[in-house]
């Protein structure tokens, strides 16, 4: 085996809370990187890989500091160098693509600048040279109009392109090791697959070595030669891709891929049993948007000519990409954001447009969930208080009563009682969820509206909450309105799915065999930009152009 | 009841255990019970009368008999601070508070219900906001006359508009969070918006600006006394007594510096104190 280009040995990182308690963040990590490898690091949130990824570049972040081990790149010693020397490593020999290229971009510079700027600070070569290798870069990226895009700022550029320009930024100084922070998380499917695929070429080309940071083991799969499983700051298991995937070793790997197999959802039998003849939501040529109204209609119209009906106990999916007015249509239904033309009714109730002229009862009945629940609980208040509030609003609820009523809910979405004492800033992000289901719960709604209440979440995670939801479903005759941009979790909890297109649904489906039975072009390209547990799938995958030209939002 | 309910659950005691209080903020919070003692007891305390000349000279130094040394008419600067600390205490802190709770009020309003309301209010305070705020205070008091009910009032109306951009402008930021948009779809009332959900949430930033807001009060409280329209002679308040006797700089007299030192040590403690609260010390693993 030739000489490893990166060698971590028992490297630890630790931090010191408020308190003054010391707690150790990564727990002895030990791993090589060989030339022209790229190692993907994989586990949940909090497992220490982008804190692995940052220490290769000596780079550890405000509060924590690298106390233990030792990191070389190609014979050097990251750990033992001062604050020059690690300066003067970082983007020659290191570089990093962000998970955010949006807030990595400075949007007053034009994008050529900021992407040579490396080869200014460091005096790798002459402007001239720079911009030549950029417009090389932009063109090995697969990026429109490669002599011309570095003219331009980073808003007149897509989210995806914007990626890619980001690691042409990481590449131009010409690196031996790139590292890339989930840098795809943050897209759309349709947009992630251009966007892998160029990494995957410039990376081939340039012969670097990579470390891919990412939760998602099917991305990890199209591009990574080796995977590294992390879990609470300690390497759980190590191997090669088709080993990981085919024959993972340890459980909590096997609990990874597990959470990723799609268990399909037994239907509920569809309509037609006359005890419940109303749907328990119907929605009629809904029409919704942003901004001054003018003729009867805003000016920004999101939703156009919506229509769809719930059956009482089963569950409908919303999916599509950003901007396609899957989260307005909740709003809209909410009344959050009051619809301009159509009819919302709830079993049978015609709902006021906004949500001011509803009454207490109806409000009730139709809870919305939000996606983050990081802003959707109030950091202020804790976690008794959250779930007490809808208690009394609408049930009246006071002290002792609506304490044991707390624990319940607690109960239910499996969190202990002492829970209530605690902010929400001290919860995980699967408890934050949890509790921000509780407080829906707490209303005892008939209708719940899931606006990509997984989506932000760990894979393993997002499925013991799937699981939570549908347990729930059979305890209290509940009805989802399950938004997502994610297809495995529609299929996991779904009947029905609507495929949404720019504010219009192009198409319903039923969720089982969506693949199978999709007619429309875009939920086909959409259902076939799902990565798969594969890793040829990325390379084998092939999409009519002129449909990606059509649809995708590049 | 519940504003009340949030104010012992956000704003902590120091006394109670499990907070951290650092050294600067400790200190921060001696010095203004010292001066609210001050303004309280002070007069019993004063070994002359305010306004009594006392020394034949003026501008004297510090010695046994007098103190703080004697002002620009020989009266006992001793005497005369411990009568201002009243003054400037009492009616800067009245000021600042009804400034602040007024401000704070409207913004979280505007914010919340939004839309002509917000315009109409913000605008109306915007105009009040252009005017001189000298030249309001001469107006005000030339109209009404010069008294202590008339000074809080008119420095609060001063002041208003500054303290309801400022918590405007982070209500703003406050209202379009996801928790919000689930109370507002809850069907909660305009008032558990502003006081639940949003003041809570903009509480730490409003204290910094009452302490900014605090200092530019006792500077136009000065202003105003140098005019003839804050406190009335023979009383004074320290900004009053600043100017007053200006005269002594060139002397070094004490007369000039303590009032000085007064005004320092009670405005920047108060930005002291106010910048390190107690925090309360919430470990995840206990």
């Amino acid at each position: 085996m030739t000489e490893p280009l990166v060698s971590v040995r028992d490297l630890r990182i630790g931090a010191t809370t408020d308190a003054g308690r010391k707690v150790e963040i990564i727990k002895g990590v030990s791993f090589d990187i060989a030339p022209g490898e790229i190692v993907a690091l994989i586990g949940e949130s909090g497992s220490g890989k982008t804190t692995i990824a940052l220490s290769l570049m000596g780079h550890a972040r405000p509060g924590c500091r690298i106390s233990g081990g030792r990191i070389a790149i190609g014979g050097d010693d990251v750990t033992a160098m001062s604050e020059t020397g690690r300066a003067a490593l970082r983007g020659t020999r290191v570089s990093y693509v962000p998970q955010s290229a949006a807030a990595a971009f400075n949007p007053a510079k034009r994008i050529m600048a900021q992407v040579i700027e490396i080869t200014d600070i460091h005096r790798l070569m002459p402007r001239a040279e720079a911009e030549a290798k950029a417009v090389e870069l932009f063109r090995a990226l697969a990026l429109p109009e490669p002599e011309s895009i570095g003219t331009r700022y980073p808003h007149q550029v897509s989210g995806g392109q914007l990626q890619r320009l980001s690691a042409a930024m990481a590449l131009i100084g010409g690196p031996d090791l790139v590292i890339f922070d989930e840098p795809t998380t943050a897209l759309d499917v349709t947009t992630q697959i251009e966007v892998l695929r160029a990494f995957k070429s410039a990376m081939a080309q340039g012969g670097a070595s990579g470390v891919y940071v990412s939760h998602d083991l099917a991305v990890v799969a199209q591009i990574a030669d080796r995977i590294i499983v992390l879990k609470g700051g300690e390497i759980q298991e190590e191997g090669t891709t088709g080993q990981i995937l085919h024959a993972p070793a340890h459980p909590y790997t096997r609990a990874l891929l597990a959470a990723f197999e799609p268990r399909p959802h037994a239907a509920v039998p569809a309509p037609g049993h006359p005890a419940q003849p109303r749907p328990i939501i119907e929605v009629a040529h809904l029409h919704a948007g942003y901004g001054p109204i003018s003729d009867g209609a805003p000016q920004a119209k999101v939703l156009q000519d919506v229509s769809f009906r719930l059956e009482r106990g089963r569950n409908l999916g919303v999916i599509g990409e950003s901007g396609s007015g899957k989260s307005t249509l909740a709003r809209a239904i909410a009344g959050i954001l009051p619809p301009y033309r159509g009819t919302v009714l709830v079993d049978g109730t015609e709902m006021r447009p906004d949500l001011r002229n509803r009454s207490k009862e109806e409000l009730r009945r139709a809870q919305i969930v939000f996606q983050l629940a990081d802003t959707a609980l109030n950091p202020a208040h804790s976690i008794g208080a959250i779930l007490g509030r809808p208690l009394a609003f609408y049930h009246g609820m006071r002290g002792q009563a609506a304490e044991r009523r707390v624990i319940e809910l607690l109960d239910m979405v499996q969190l202990p009682a002492n829970l209530r004492f605690r902010l929400p800033g001290e919860l995980s992000g699967g408890q934050k969820q949890r509790v921000n289901f509780a407080r829906a719960l707490a209303a005892e709604p008939e209708l719940v509206l899931c606006d990509e209440i997984t989506s932000a979440l760990d894979t393993v995670v997002a499925a013991a909450i799937i699981d939570l939801l549908k347990e729930l479903q059979r305890e209290l005759d509940l009805s989802y309105l399950f938004i997502s941009h994610d297809l495995s979790t529609v299929e996991a909890i779904c009947d029905d799915v609507l495929v949404m297109h720019k504010g219009r649904v192009v198409e319903a489906l039923p969720a089982r065999d969506m693949s199978a039975k999709a007619a429309h072009p875009y939920s086909r390209l959409l259902i076939s930009s799902i990565p798969q547990l594969d890793t040829g799938w990325l390379a084998s995958l092939e999409q009519d152009p002129e449909l990606v030209r059509q649809f995708a939002l590049r | 009841m519940t504003l009340t309910k949030t104010l012992a659950a956000v704003l902590p005691t120091p006394g109670r255990l499990g907070y951290r209080f650092n050294l600067a903020g400790r200190t921060g919070l001696c010095v203004i019970a010292f001066w609210a003692l001050i303004a309280v007891f002070g007069p019993l305390m004063s070994p002359y009368a305010p306004g009594e000349i006392v020394d034949w000279d003026y501008f004297s130094p510090m010695s046994g008999q007098f103190w703080l040394g004697t002002d620009y008419l020989g009266r006992d600067m001793l005497s005369r601070i411990l009568m201002g600390a009243r003054y400037t205490v009492g009616i800067s802190l009245a000021a600042v508070a009804i400034t602040v709770t007024a401000g704070v009020l409207l913004g979280m309003t505007a914010a919340v219900i939004g839309g002509w309301f917000d315009m109409v209010l913000s605008r109306l305070l915007d105009a009040l906001n252009g005017i001189p705020s000298l030249l309001f205070g001469l107006v005000v008091v030339a109209a009404v006359g010069s008294s202590i009910p008339v000074l809080v009032l008119t420095l609060a109306a001063i002041y208003i508009p500054g303290a309801y951009r400022y918590a405007r402008a982070l209500a703003v930021n406050i209202n379009t969070m996801d928790y919000v948009t689930v109370a507002r779809a809850r069907g909660e009332t305009t008032f558990y918006l502003a006081t639940r959900e949003i003041f809570p949430n903009i509480l730490g930033p409003v204290l910094a600006d009452l302490g900014v807001r605090f200092i530019f009060i006792v500077l136009v409280l000065s202003g105003l006394s140098f005019l003839g329209l804050g406190v009335q002679p023979p009383n004074a308040d320290w900004g009053g007594l600043v100017r007053e006797n200006l005269e002594g700089m060139s002397l070094g007299a004490p007369a000039v510096i303590f009032p000085s030192v007064a005004i320092a040590t009670l405005t920047i403690s108060v930005n002291m104190f106010i910048d390190n609260l107690p925090v309360k010390i919430r470990d995840r693993s206990e």
